[in-house]
């Protein structure tokens, strides 16, 4: 591989990295997959078992895609990514159920709520059937992490404002080795309802997308830069 | 052209339904492969469940396999046929646990896997599954909280029935800062188990033979499956 290919493979991926993470970031900037998000963020622990299982279903749906995409015909491609993501959804269900017990039992609930989750299909249509199974996976792991990151700083939130404590049952998801884990932010806290509820969620995630939108505007004030590109706006 | 266009659906269709038979192939592939799996660990799950109600050491027979089916009843707020299991020492009765379930709760069914001494005491409660609010109403959770083992030991007399109650209602039990129809809804259950218990006590140790020689088949689903040889 000459050093030119090189450079651009690794921009490549950086972009990939990127997009996902913070300019194309699903939730930031596509505003896809809020359902699963405002119903599962109320502790840090639930938000990152959600974003593991999620990063896990994206990768894997865009692979399968990605390894389809010269076969499958324009016009039946909704439907067959529909049977594909469903597929792997229950797939892993059942993989977990049967062998990861105790995590099942924990991220079980969450798994279902992957196929609401319109982050993946629009990542199969705008990515996956347009790019090769490395590039397509990379942008699975990324799109999912950036997902998970906006859990875990919506969970957190929540978890703090609610209940006065950090990776409450962190026991559950890591076995009891783990449960240092566990802070008590606010000793003799009595907690905030709202926050714990869904309203809670709504106005949490009004107040991060406030706060990124405010960051980004004085940046662009101090040097205008090339705004990400927003391929997708599709809401659900 | 308009054979062009059949032909064009054609393939479409034959490639949709071929993905479609793919995933299907996947999913039942996965599924048989995990069934026995999947029923083995539920299966450790139930007995070490039990276990942390009923101690092993106290027990000597094996207590997935010591069962008996009874039929429906309003106390317990299963569906169906309940199944109890005996923890016997040798020929001496030890305890029965069973699952019951309560739609009681704030949101969703609540369901509890409670356990009795012979003499009627409880030997222990636990939350299997719940749907509460996360940080007030999952306190009934023994991972959170171990607010469940205020149970073991009680015992339900007639004359203090009104004990069964959480304290804002006039009872002896906790409620939780902010939720109180949650744990009002799991001692009401635990209350009923245990007024099931005290009416059937002398039934719940039997065979299933002996039970249903002496009141009949718990269910006509039942009796059909024992015709078979």
């Amino acid at each position: 591989m000459s050093e030119q290919t090189q450079s651009t493979f690794f921009f490549q991926y950086k972009q990939i990295a990127r997009d996902g993470l913070w300019d194309n970031n699903t939730i930031f900037a596509q505003m896809l997959g809020l359902c699963p998000l405002l119903a599962v963020s109320n502790s840090v622990i639930n938000a990152l078992g959600l974003g593991i299982a999620t990063t896990l279903v994206l990768i894997l749906s865009n692979m399968s895609v990605s390894l389809i995409r010269n076969i499958v015909r324009p016009e039946i491609r909704l439907p067959v990514f529909v049977v594909i993501i469903a597929s792997v959804v229950t797939t892993i269900e059942l993989i977990m159920h049967a062998w990861f017990h105790e995590l099942y039992l924990v991220l079980g609930i969450f798994i279902p709520l992957i196929v609401t989750n319109c982050a993946i299909i629009a990542r199969a249509e705008a990515f996956a059937s347009k790019n090769t199974i490395g590039r397509s996976a990379f942008d699975g792991l990324m799109m999912g992490l950036g997902f998970t990151l906006v859990l875990l700083i919506l969970g957190a939130m929540r978890e703090v404002i609610g209940v006065g404590t950090l990776f409450a049952n962190a026991h559950i998801m890591f076995g009891d080795g783990m449960q240092w884990l566990t802070i008590e932010v606010f000793s003799d806290y009595e907690g905030f309802l709202l926050a714990i509820l869904p309203p809670g969620a709504f106005i949490g995630l009004a107040f991060i997308l406030a706060t990124r939108n405010f960051y980004m505007q004085k940046r662009k004030q101090k040097k205008p830069i090339k705004q990400a590109m927003i391929t997708e706006a599709k809401h659900c | 052209m308009k054979t062009s266009l059949i032909r064009n659906m054609l393939i479409s269709a034959t490639l949709l339904a071929t993905f479609g038979g793919l995933g299907t192939a996947m999913v039942m592939t996965t599924y048989e492969m995990t069934k026995d799996q999947i029923e083995a660990s539920e299966k450790a799950v139930l007995l070490r469940n039990l276990n942390t109600i009923i101690p092993p050491e106290s027990y000597t027979n094996k207590l997935l396999e010591k069962t008996l089916l009874v039929p429906e009843a309003s106390q317990l707020g299963n569906k169906g046929e309940t199944t109890i299991y005996q923890a016997w020492q040798g020929k001496t009765p030890v305890a029965v646990a069973f699952a019951i379930t309560t739609n009681e709760g704030y949101s969703g069914e609540i369901k509890l896997l409670i356990a009795i001494k012979a003499n009627g005491h409880v030997s222990g409660v636990r939350v299997i599954s719940h749907k509460e609010t996360p940080g007030l109403g999952d306190k009934i959770d023994i991972a959170k909280n171990d607010w469940i083992l205020g149970f073991n030991n009680k015992q339900l007399v007639k004359s203090k029935t009104s004990q069964w109650k959480v304290k804002k209602d006039g009872g002896i039990f906790d409620q939780f800062t902010g939720a109180t129809i949650t744990p009002r809804a799991v001692v009401n259950a635990v209350y009923k188990a245990l007024d099931y218990f005290n009416h059937n006590h002398e039934k719940l140790f039997l065979d299933q033979e002996k039970y249903q020689q002496l009141y009949g088949p718990s269910s006509p689903l039942k009796a059909s499956m024992s015709e078979k040889p």
